[in-house]
């Protein structure tokens, strides 16, 4: 049964093959049989899900069911869950019990998915590896003693591992798009603006945004139908309609235009990943696309670029937890400045205050023009890229990473090495453009992913080209060795 | 542009974090590391250049001044590490 995709469960549930509560009840006995090797959920809602559960099942009998009803995803512990611990990975948010929901669970939920769980992700969604977690690292189905990737490192290897069929995620500078490459799995990063961030506890604002991860295209086209959406609550939010992204999932790609950008396969690229890239590209000229060298010059100002935006707008956002109103209190404060340095000097792991650090001194007074103004204008010069080469293709193409999965280690000592891993996936953040990863070969029997960067809301698009692919590969099919 | 000891205390008085001896070094090395990199930034030309913080150039949305959600303070303050009466206890500023 955890074999069958998002849309097969669904299809299931609603020719009465099986019932919610089978299905749920067997991923969560799953999870309890498995999760210790991999520590992918923070926390299980067994009861929760299986009230949910019934409650799909007489839904489905009833005949009025909604679009999900009753399938089981898991929520990254980013996304506020009323009543249910949301940690955001830190020991900060670790007793912290959100009154409400995000706009994207309650969206799921009105679509009637089960909630298995919450799932482990780095600290405040500020990691590659997964290695900040308060909770512990996530280990990678395909190998354990490699990293799942980050921030989304719990969702892309719950998945990975046939422990939920799908999972919320979020990117900032490419935390769905790399755990997904580096767990073989399917994940989109939407346009900014195009999923709501309310009740999604902030990273970097002008970058996050929540998005999909499953094992293939049609499945993240039914999760992203439902997450997608404008929100008043949001003040970013875009009025713009969201399509069916089913609808388009078959449609011809011949004569599409794909950009193939030179800077993307640059001498980081590992040759065995440039190779797996280029066989997929070479899948997708059969279909018919046309490949076409494209040139994003700024390229190599993206990391530069965000390794001021995201830190700046981390240390204004995580200035919010100062011990008085939620999240963690210092013991016995002697005043109220001990308050504020204790609780955040406790509560914050090491990557969480550094990067609140840098972002501080970016900020400061002396510093913001050298720093954060040029940053801003940087960000301009990367958009401007992008918008140039839409003129003349439709899509855009290349490696989601440069390498597959690393070890545990092999990069926590050396943060820019650690940074460098996201090359190819912080530009669209930081032009907000939408793009996805989706699996395109093995290396050393570990996944490499193939990433798409659409033009703004053409994630219907983005996901055609990978259904079509998905029709004519099977990478995305592959299971991690040992999972059953 | 490197920053010292000194610096990194002066940050940690600004973000609230308190940035222990053993650490202060080790600290200063990181972030050395993060504003090296960063720092290829000041070799572009960036004249006449407008900055882009919103990277659609979206402007903020306006609404009515007009109340939209309803009281919650209870489950608000359930969460709280310490409240009475319906405030927020902290340690006392002013003696």
């Amino acid at each position: 049964m955890h074999n069958l995709t998002l849309a097969e469960l669904s299809a299931g549930l609603g020719a009465g093959e099986f019932s919610s509560v089978e299905v749920t009840q067997h991923f969560l006995a799953r999870i309890k049989r498995l999760d210790g090797n991999y520590n992918s959920f923070i926390t299980l809602t067994e009861e929760a899900a299986l009230a949910q559960a019934a409650q799909a099942d007489k839904l489905l009998a009833a005949g009025n069911a909604p679009a999900l009803c009753g399938v089981p995803i898991a929520h990254k512990d980013i996304f506020c869950t009323s009543g249910v611990r949301t940690s955001c990975g830190s020991k900060m948010l670790d007793n912290f019990v959100p009154p409400y929901d995000a706009t994207v669970v309650e969206n799921l939920a009105a679509a009637g998915v089960v909630v298995l769980g919450k799932t482990n992700m780095d600290e405040f969604a500020m990691g590659s590896s997964n290695e900040t977690s308060y909770y512990g690292p996530v280990k990678n189905p395909w190998h354990t003693d490699c990293v799942p990737g980050g921030s989304s490192g719990g969702s892309a290897a719950a998945v990975a591992a046939r422990l939920t069929p799908a999972a919320t995620a979020t990117d900032t500078g490419g935390s769905i798009r790399q755990p997904a490459a580096l767990c073989g799995i399917t994940g989109l990063k939407p346009t900014y603006g195009r999923v709501s961030r309310w009740g999604m506890i902030a990273f970097a604002s002008s970058l996050d945004q929540g998005g999909p991860m499953a094992r293939t295209a049609a499945d993240a086209a039914l999760m992203l139908n439902e997450m997608a959406g404008f929100d008043s609550k949001d003040s970013t939010s875009i009025e713009h309609d969201v399509p069916d992204y089913r609808a388009t999932l078959n449609d011809d790609i011949s004569g599409m235009t794909i950009g193939v950008p030179e800077e993307y396969f640059d001498e980081g690229l590992n040759p065995a990943t440039e190779q797996a890239t280029r066989n997929a590209l070479a899948e997708l000229e059969k279909q018919g696309a046309k490949l076409k060298a494209i040139s994003l010059p700024h390229s190599h100002l993206s990391v530069p670029a965000y390794y001021v935006i995201a830190p700046a707008e981390a240390s204004a956002n995580l200035s919010r937890f100062d011990g008085a109103r939620y999240g963690y209190r210092c013991e016995n404060p002697a005043d109220l400045r001990d308050m504020y340095m204790r609780s955040r000097s406790e509560g914050f792991g090491d990557e969480v205050k550094q990067r609140i650090l840098i972002g501080a001194y970016c900020l400061s007074a002396g510093y913001y023009d050298a720093y954060y103004n040029k940053a801003m204008q940087v960000r301009r010069l990367i958009k401007e890229d992008f918008v140039s080469a839409f003129k003349d293709v439709d899509m855009i193409a290349g490696p989601t990473c440069p390498n597959p999965a690393f070890e545990f280690g092999a990069k926590s000592d050396d943060p820019v090495a650690m940074y460098l891993e996201d090359i190819y996936t912080i530009a669209t953040n930081l032009a907000g453009l939408p793009g996805m990863s989706l699996p395109c070969g093995l290396v050393d029997d570990k996944p490499v992913g193939l990433q798409l960067i659409g033009n703004y809301f053409e994630e219907g698009r983005m996901l055609n080209v990978a259904h079509c692919y998905q029709q004519v590969s099977d990478w995305h099919s592959r299971c991690a060795p040992g999972i059953d | 542009m490197s920053i010292d000891r000194t610096d990194i205390e002066k940050l940690g008085e600004l973000a609230r974090i308190h940035i222990s001896d053993e650490n202060a070094q080790a600290s200063a090395k990181r972030i050395n590391e993060v504003l090296a990199l960063v720092d290829q930034l000041q070799a572009v030309d960036t004249s006449n250049i407008e900055p882009l913080a919103n990277p659609l150039g979206a402007r903020q949305r306006l609404r009515l001044d007009t109340v939209s959600e309803t009281n919650r303070r209870e489950a608000f303050q359930a969460i709280a590490p310490a409240t009475e009466d319906g405030l927020y206890l902290v340690p006392k500023v002013i003696e």
